[in-house]
Formats: C-alpha cells, structure tokens, sequence
C-alpha cells in the first residue's frame, strides 16, 4: 500500500483556553502545563460530514483521483453526525463514489487499525483505490461540565487515498480489554420494557493516570516492535508520529525511547485531541510544509479507549506538493495563543 | 531509611531536581510541586526498578503511601 494522496480539514471555530476559562473553574495555566494544549477547533453544527468530505476530497485531488475511482471508502470514527447511516456512507455522494462504504471504531487509534484493512484489501486484490479517513467530533460527546476531560478535546478530519505499492513496511495492532480507564457509555433508550443502567450516561470518562501509563508503555512497545519488523531502528526514522493526545504523553515517549525532538512534531497546541484524526491531521501537516520527502521513513503510533493501540512504519513515497503551505509551530509550545478574529 | 524509601527518596529528587535528604514519609507530592502525570511517571520508573505493577489509584497523595504500597508488591 501506498498513499497517494492526502487532506485534513479542520472546524472553523478556535476556542482557546482563555474562552474556557470563563466558563469552567479552570486556567490557561493549569490546562497547558498538564496537556500542552493552548487552543482547539470545535464543529458549530453537525458538520462532521462536510468536515470529513472536505479532506476527503483534498486528499482525492492530491491523488490526482475521482470519487468514481475508489472501491472503498473507509472512515475510522467514533461516531459520526448519524448513529446511522455510516459517516462513510454518508459522505459517499459527496465524493461522487458508488463503492461500498464502512465506519471503523477503534477509537484514537481507529486511522491506523483504517490503515492497516485497507492495506489487507489492496494486499487480497479486492481494492485498487481505497479512501482512509479518521474524523472525531469528540468535542460533542464531552462532558463540558467536567473540566479535567473537556479542556483536552478538539475535532477534526484527516484523510488519505491508499493504492498498491510496498509504503506500509510493518503494523501493530492491539486490544485489551479495560473499560474503566476510558469509556463512555451509549444512551440508553426510553423503550418500557428494559430497565434504566445503574450509571448513567456522563460523556467521555478517563483515569487520567491509567491513561497516561498505558499510553507511555504501550507506545513505546509498539514503536519498538515494529520498527523491528521494518528492520530499523527507532532513530533511523525521519519522523516519529504521535498520537496528539497530551504533550506530556508525548514528551515521555521521546525522552524514553531517546527519540531527537526535531523528529517528533506536534500540533496538539493548537488542535486539542482530535482522536482518530490526530495522525492523518499532523501527517498533512508536515506534507503540505514541505518536510516528507520519498523514501523518508515515517513511524506513527496512536492508543484509545478499549484499550487499543495502533502503530506502523510507512516508507513515503510521494513528492512535495507544488504549492506549500508554511508550517506552524510544529516542534514547540507557543507561549501566547490569542483568540481568531 | 529503609530502601525502599531511599530508592523512591532518589527518584523523587532526580525528577524534581531536589535533595533526597529532605525527602520524608510525610512529604506530600503537591509539596514537591509534582502533579498526577509526575505522579504516574514516577510510578512507572519505580515499577521498571522494582519489577513490579502498582495500582496507582491506591495512591494518597504522600511518599509514605507509595512507599508502603511498593513494599506489599514487592512481598
């Protein structure tokens, strides 16, 4: 497998930190010295379709790609604008596909586990061209009213168009179940005849701590496999892709696996956890900068709720784009982050 | 200073940069100005030197507390 083609969206909104704290008993302060996170984008509306169609459609172009080209169309979310239909299958008109269409919930970690099926259809010869996306809006199954969870969360889309080729060199993916450490329950239903669950549903929960532990160790062992499967070590890889859930977690992975920090870019200060859009939405970012060049060797990981996890090495195989998009801060936490106006 | 204490004493002052001296049963995480993901940090470095699995949510708050519960996993 190879990818042909990429886009990321993000909402219009920023909502900063500053803007949280006037509505929760929280600080800027507080929010980024145990996240890093300085500001979010948040959807306005029910929007994740048009979110998810306009990266779809960047990531088609950048192919080079008509909807009608695809087999499949295949998007890693935890729950789109419907329960049903599927986010993919909602967005398939928009892209102009006939294929057959399927979400996949693999919670933060849901683009690799998207990756790693695609990569098995084109491998089986079932699919020649498959769309990828991962798109959260998490921001709407947050309980605003707890401030330790809310403040982490922003929402987004990522996508990419895989085809045949040798790019995907090694994967890893793992479940365990645990639901207690981050989970959110269904609602329940009104129907008469089934008894109301003892909890009720609270949004998004999380043992921050538990989250934290799994998230250091796990990545760390699946970085570490699978750059043994590619045959490399961790230090040869140009990029080190981290699920942008919490700086903290981030920096604790670089510094134990000794990783050079210019090689393991960030944009969780100005996106919040945007879940299974995390990866394909900094991966964009860095292509659109102008920093993936063929034959760089990409190592990304990502871990979530069940507990799962997803990791892989990705030779690049594509040229800059032609027209270049400067990079933000990648590498380092702004210090003053000011509301868009 | 039995060492266990000496051991989580040390780790605590590395990652504050502090005197492990100073360090007692007694003194609270927040007063070493370390918060829950310092906390979960350092529970990972000590279960890599002592080989084993502490349940961070028994933790109080205090180095006595993880020290003890250091103790009963390592028993």
């Amino acid at each position: 497998m190879n990818i042909l083609g990429i886009g990321s969206t993000l909402p219009e909104q920023t909502v900063t930190n500053r803007q949280l704290e006037e509505i929760l008993e929280t600080s800027d302060a507080w929010i980024r010295s145990r996240t890093g996170i300085a500001q979010r984008r948040v959807m306005k509306g029910s929007e994740l379709t048009n979110l998810a169609l306009s990266a779809a459609q960047k990531a088609l172009l950048d192919a080079g790609l008509n909807g009608a080209d695809l087999d499949m169309i295949l998007v890693a979310t935890t729950m789109g604008d419907y329960v049903f239909p599927s986010l993919s299958c909602l967005m398939q008109e928009g892209i102009g596909a006939l294929c057959p269409a399927m979400d996949l919930h693999a919670a933060c970690a849901g683009f690799i586990y998207a990756l790693e099926t695609a990569d098995s259809f084109i491998k089986a010869g079932k699919a020649k061209h498959i769309l990828v996306v991962g798109a959260e809006a998490i921001t709407r199954l947050a309980n605003w009213n707890d401030r330790t969870t809310c403040v982490l969360f922003g929402d987004g889309a990522g996508a990419v168009v895989v085809g045949a080729g040798e790019g995907l060199l090694a994967t890893r993916l793992t479940a365990r179940t645990d639901k207690d450490v981050l989970y959110m329950l269904a609602e329940p239903g009104n129907s008469p005849f089934t008894n109301q669950p003892d909890e009720a549903p609270a949004g998004v929960k999380m043992q921050g701590q538990e989250v934290f532990r799994f998230a250091v160790t796990q990545s760390i062992e699946d970085l570490t496999w699978v750059a043994d499967i590619a045959g490399k070590a961790l230090q040869e890889m140009d990029w080190v892709l981290l699920h942008q859930a919490n700086r903290r977690i981030i920096d604790a992975v670089r510094q134990r696996l000794k990783l050079d920090p210019a090689r393991v870019p960030g944009n969780i200060h100005r996106t919040g956890n945007t879940s299974a859009a995390s990866i394909p939405l900094l991966l964009d970012e860095l292509y659109r900068a102008g920093l993936l060049e063929p034959g760089q060797l990409i190592a990304m990981s990502a871990f979530g709720a069940g507990l799962v996890s997803g990791a892989c090495v990705l030779r690049w195989g594509k040229e800059p784009p032609d027209k270049l998009t400067p990079a933000e801060d990648l590498f380092s936490l702004p210090v003053n982050i000011t509301p868009e106006t | 200073m039995d060492d266990i204490m000496r051991k989580v004493a040390l780790a605590l002052a590395a990652r504050t940069s502090g005197d492990p001296d100073g360090i007692t049963a007694e003194t609270r995480f927040n007063e070493l100005a370390l918060d829950s993901l310092d906390v979960a940090e350092l529970v990972m470095d000590l279960e890599d030197d002592f080989n084993i699995t502490i349940d961070i949510s028994r933790i109080d708050g205090s180095v006595g507390d993880l020290v003890r519960i250091i103790r009963e996993a390592a028993e």
